[in-house]
């Protein structure tokens, strides 16, 4: 195999791998911070228990998020040394002001928020979960600003064989980014929200504190009744966004390949990359693809056969994961108009919890779904339009990238089972085992 | 060209704060199955820099980002050339890193003993290896103007390079010494202070061997003799050695922990002077080399992220300084006792 397949295997893994913890991360610190402010504001000793008990699910969670972190920073330039090269002055810039404005806020003040329950006031404790909060947050976007320049370069110039930056404004306020973030956003707190929920319900069907996650469920409820909803909303805006600045990743994520007015969706289809047609197509609606993509019925959607058969990404692979994202992106605000009724009677809708708690996974397969569409909608291209994928590998051995993607999957192997084994034994321990009182 | 020379010396600063910070965590680290005799003094230890080590490895991730904003053309040849050895600190640093929050989870000698072990491995090995690869930099890469890398991983394992590592292994050993000395009470107070004086002949031997070494093994000193006044670096990092000696004598640990950080950024900094204007030499060409002024972003580049560096970095020392000040003191058996120690 050669070195760019190899690499690319290696970096999915990786990222994929580190982007099981991110999202709850971001969303559970969120959902912490408002039950320890709960806690500073009422004095009730039941969300300080539960701010630990969720804390503790949360710091494993986080300690594997951020070992696995490490790893992609460097991976820019072990395995993508061409790329790094050609990109630096703009790409590089984002990370190290990432790492310098928040990462450092976030990783310093974890360790004052685990030791530091007594050497703190109970109000600064919770200003610093706060602070933890907003850090991990403000992290995400600046990894996608420089996510969102690959996927629509903005604010450069080709100089000297490379691309420097001359608008650090255009980097920053590029649309493509900043519509990622509020979907990444309100995508992260829904997963944290599905997570709390998930958890609360398992208990709940077994009677076991049930006012502790009554509370906790009620809690994440209302954020996931708010964020599946601007979810969707920053998706449409979001794919709206995509239909006008890449238009190879719409056509393949809708599986797209005569370009035309009225352009239909399909909403199941099997493509058949080499005859460039579908195999099987189903439920066929003519017109709505123009209006979901430009929200204009005449709209011409420019369809794969008119894309250079090099510039065309997996259509297979990202047409399945878009359909994946959007049919669980429906589903999340359902199950949630459900919950908001059955709020106040939670215990007795045994068949809801159960759900619930099946459920608990599901945001985590449609935000991987989502990236999975994000990065491999954008191939051949690691910077849309500007540098191939197959041009940015490092000039290193395919015996060294193997050896090391190995090592990837072995450790990274090991990480998961023993970090979901924990998770799950904790989570199903509940607070009164799991938190000494 | 002011603007470059700043950048170069912001990016050996930034790889001093973090030998610094995270070479005391790899010290302790290394030393947990030597001085902690029982369950209870290895999480002292642990406990000692817990608090602290997840925000001292951050220095590492801006070390690396700089290097990617400011010299990009030094991150993409410096990490695809150093490909084997990187892989390995970092996935030595994964172990480490998730040793501490796994290790308490599950009550057994045996599931600790792995954590304790990944923890020592973790510690042991970026010790050394950053070591032997700055000691190779120093030396020069074998790497062509493409970027390719001429060598094995045992290219890298030359005499002057293991020398490095040895060096980087013994200066962080006896960082986390003096660590464990300030931060322990006891029995493991007093082994720390012992092992203290212990080590610190040896870590003179092998930086005396060093700074000897160098002017045979790279072309270090050729900045020194073209500018004398650098040579104070030099006396001021052995003074900061023989300080190490004098504070354990007067059992003042905080001093001698001060002494022992000021050794590690002189030891960086003996080798960043000597380097300038390269940041990554090639020792198959001198035309190869990668310097601060043909590797460096654009001017508009540095000088945002200089600005950016001006703000944050002062203000993160100011909360880490403040973080490290909240969690000063011993580490004692009753913080042992607190639930959410590891």
């Amino acid at each position: 195999m050669d070195v760019v397949l190899l690499s690319r295997l290696q970096f999915a893994a990786a990222t994929m791998f580190h982007f099981l913890f991110v999202p709850l991360t971001l969303g559970l610190s969120i959902i912490m911070a408002v039950m320890e402010t709960k806690y500073v504001r009422t004095g009730d000793e039941l969300y300080l228990k539960m701010t630990k008990f969720w804390g503790k699910l949360f710091l494993i969670n986080f300690a594997l998020g951020v070992v696995t972190g490490i790893t992609l920073e460097f991976q820019f330039g072990t395995n993508w040394s061409r790329y790094s090269a050609y990109v630096g002055d703009i790409f590089g810039a984002l990370l190290a002001i990432e790492a310098s404005v928040a990462f450092f806020l976030e990783s310093t003040l974890i360790g004052v928020w685990i030791f530091g329950w007594k050497k703190l006031s109970a109000k600064a404790h919770a200003t610093v979960m706060w602070l933890v909060a907003a850090a991990g947050n403000i992290s995400a976007i600046w990894i996608l600003t420089a996510n969102g320049w690959m996927q629509h370069p903005v604010g450069f110039t080709i100089r000297d064989g490379r691309a420097e930056l001359v608008s650090f404004t255009a980097v920053l306020f590029n649309k493509f980014a900043i519509l990622e973030f509020f979907h990444q956003i309100s995508s992260a707190l829904l997963l944290g929200s599905f997570f709390v929920m998930g958890v609360s319900a398992y208990h709940l069907l077994k009677k076991r504190h049930t006012d502790f996650f009554t509370r906790s469920f009620n809690i994440a409820l209302v954020f996931g009744l708010i964020s599946s909803f601007s979810t969707a909303f920053t998706g449409d805006l979001h794919g709206t966004h995509v239909a006008e600045v890449q238009p190879s990743k719409l056509a393949a994520m809708e599986a797209h390949w005569e370009t035309s007015t009225r352009a239909p969706l399909h909403m199941f289809a099997i493509p058949d990359e080499e005859n460039e047609t579908n195999k099987v197509q189903i439920g066929s609606i003519p017109g709505l693809l123009s209006i979901l993509a430009k929200h204009d019925l005449n709209a011409e959607v420019i369809g794969l056969k008119d894309i250079p058969k090099d510039e065309r990404p997996p259509v297979l692979i990202t047409f399945a994961a878009f359909r994946t994202m959007v049919g669980l992106g429906t589903l999340f605000p359902i199950l949630m108009i459900i919950g908001w009724i059955k709020r106040k009677k939670l215990l007795e809708s045994t068949g809801y919890l159960k759900i619930m708690v099946a459920s608990t996974l599901l945001p985590y397969i449609a935000m991987e779904a989502g990236w999975v569409l994000a990065e491999v909608g954008r191939q051949p291209w690691i910077v849309y339009g500007l540098m191939k994928t197959s041009d940015a590998a490092s000039p290193v051995a395919s015996s060294q990238v193997l050896t090391s993607l190995i090592a990837f999957i072995l450790i990274y192997s090991l990480l998961g089972a023993v970090g979901f084994y924990l998770m799950f034994t904790n989570a199903v321990k509940g607070p009164a085992q799991a938190v000494k009182e | 060209m002011a603007l470059q020379i700043t950048w170069f010396y912001l990016w050996g600063l930034l790889w001093a704060i973090f030998f610094i910070t995270d070479g005391f965590d790899f010290g302790v680290g290394a030393l947990l199955p030597f001085l902690g005799k029982n369950d209870d003094e290895k999480r002292m230890m642990i406990n000692s820099i817990g608090p602290l080590w997840d925000g001292n490895e951050v220095w590492l991730i801006t070390a690396g980002g700089v290097t990617f904003a400011a010299f990009p053309l030094v991150y993409a040849t410096m990490f695809s050339t150093l490909y084997t050895p990187l892989m390995l600190i970092l996935f030595a640093l994964i172990l480490r890193g998730v040793s501490f929050e796994f290790r308490g989870k599950v009550e057994s000698p045996a599931w600790r003993f792995i954590w304790d072990t990944c923890t020592f491995i973790g510690s042991v090995a970026p010790a050394i290896l950053f070591g032997v690869a700055f000691a190779n930099i120093f030396k020069g890469i074998p790497f062509d103007g493409q970027g390719v890398y001429h060598g094995t991983l045992l290219t890298l394992l030359n005499p002057y390079g293991l020398l490095g590592g040895v060096l980087f292994l013994v200066l962080f050993l006896q960082h986390g010494t003096l660590w464990t000395a300030i931060k322990t009470e006891g029995d493991l107070h007093e082994r720390a202070a012992l092992t203290a004086t212990f080590l610190w002949p040896i870590v003179l031997v092998v930086a005396v061997i060093f700074l000897i070494y160098s002017a045979f093994a790279t072309s270090l000193y050729a900045n020194y003799i073209a500018n004398p006044i650098w040579f104070l670096v030099i006396l001021i990092t052995v003074a900061a050695l023989l300080g190490v000696r004098y504070f354990v004598g007067k059992k003042e640990w905080f001093k001698a922990w001060f002494a022992s950080a000021l050794t590690i950024a002189g030891a960086v900094f003996f080798g960043i002077i000597g380097l300038f204007p390269n940041l990554y030499p090639s020792s198959i060409k001198a035309e190869f080399n990668l310097t601060a002024f043909n590797a460096s972003s654009s001017p508009l580049t540095l000088q945002i992220m200089l600005i950016v560096v001006i703000i944050f970095i002062p203000i993160v020392l100011c909360y880490q300084i403040w973080a490290y000040n909240l969690f000063k003191g011993k580490v004692t058996q009753e913080d042992l006792e607190y639930e959410e120690a590891y």
